[in-house]
């Protein structure tokens, strides 16, 4: 899709957040000289084509309690990839799930997942309990926690 | 008689100052409901706040005070957009180990670069994880290459391959 400047004028508006009002779309159309219509089509056709992931709520899920962070790596023979990557993917608490390189001798593991709660056994039980149900006792995994948060920055659209 | 526009600004009015706290925050049900249903699928709609009202059998207002209470709390950075990261550019999840005594000291030279927007600690031999984002390969490889030279630690560069799943939020029973 190829953004005009309109789209970018109206990135720009709705990037930091919907104004909480009743009429939220005209509103940005008035900053920007749109008619309520048009923005809301817009928007729609950026949620089509994937430049917008989501529209929605974006919740802090760290000031909810849900501090455990897990990033779940496996070491996945190369033609079971796929079919663990979508599994693992499909899962509800399961927020990422990406294929990246292994490093020799370094760093066997293939498959990145992130997995997210509110305390560290119930991770380790969500886990444990997928390795049962989606049949991957033969694959070694580890678990990385994260600790402390040296640099976090929302990547900015432009 | 107050018409619908003041009642909301006057919802508004009473949440509280803007702060950020360290306590636990504990959701009713419709605020789970709201957090669960709501992470995307906005209503493109003129009024969508009230359309989510509707669904969830309550007013536009509350669903606005909600909104803004939590957000005064910290729980909702804003209601709007996540883009999909830009696929021009070069980019990569990095991870060092790093001797426990100069975690802090390395990883303070690791955020300090333009280029890096997460920079983590991990329970792990490989205890420093961060993602290196870049106008291209070229500059991409001289930022690590710099890292290392720097910090005297070896990186291991692990770019993105494959995508099995893309961050859409995830629901508060997790």
């Amino acid at each position: 899709m190829v953004l005009s400047d309109q789209d970018y004028r109206l990135i720009a508006e709705i990037q930091g957040g919907l104004p909480l009002t009743s009429h939220p779309y005209a509103e940005i159309g008035r900053r920007i000289g749109l008619d309520e219509k048009s923005v809301i089509e817009r928007i729609d056709a950026m949620q089509s084509s994937g430049v917008i992931k989501r529209l929605g709520i974006v919740v802090r899920h760290h000031e909810l309690g849900y501090t455990a962070n897990a990033m779940v790596v496996w070491d996945v023979p190369d033609h079971r990839i796929d079919e663990v990557g979508e599994k693992l993917g499909a899962l509800d608490c399961i927020t990422l799930c990406y294929q990246r390189p292994r490093r020799l001798p370094d760093w066997p593991y293939n498959l990145f997942c992130m997995i997210h709660g509110q305390e560290r056994e119930k991770v380790l039980a969500y886990i444990d309990k997928l390795v049962n149900s989606e049949g991957l006792d033969d694959i070694p995994h580890k678990v990385l926690f994260s600790g402390r948060r040296f640099k976090q920055r929302g990547a900015r659209y432009q | 008689m107050a018409t619908p526009a003041i009642i909301i600004e006057q919802a508004l009015k009473e949440t509280p100052q803007p702060h950020r706290t360290r306590e636990k925050i504990t959701l009713n049900d419709l605020e789970k409901r709201l957090l669960n249903e709501y992470q995307k699928g906005l209503p493109l709609t003129p009024t969508p706040f009230a359309d989510i009202a509707a669904k969830l059998g309550t007013s536009e207002a509350l669903v606005l005070k909600i909104i803004d209470r939590l957000q005064a709390l910290g729980v909702i950075s804003r209601v709007g957009p996540v883009f999909k990261p830009k696929r021009v550019g070069a980019s990569t999840l990095a991870a060092m180990a790093i001797p426990e005594e100069k975690l802090e000291k390395v990883a303070g030279m690791i955020s300090a670069y333009a280029e890096v927007n997460h920079n983590y600690e991990r329970e792990d031999n490989y205890n420093l994880w961060f993602v290196v984002t870049a106008p291209n390969q070229q500059r991409l490889d001289a930022v690590l290459e710099e890292m290392e030279q720097q910090t005297g630690y070896k990186i291991l560069y692990l770019p993105l391959e494959k995508q099995f799943h893309i961050d859409l939020g995830f629901p508060l029973w997790c």
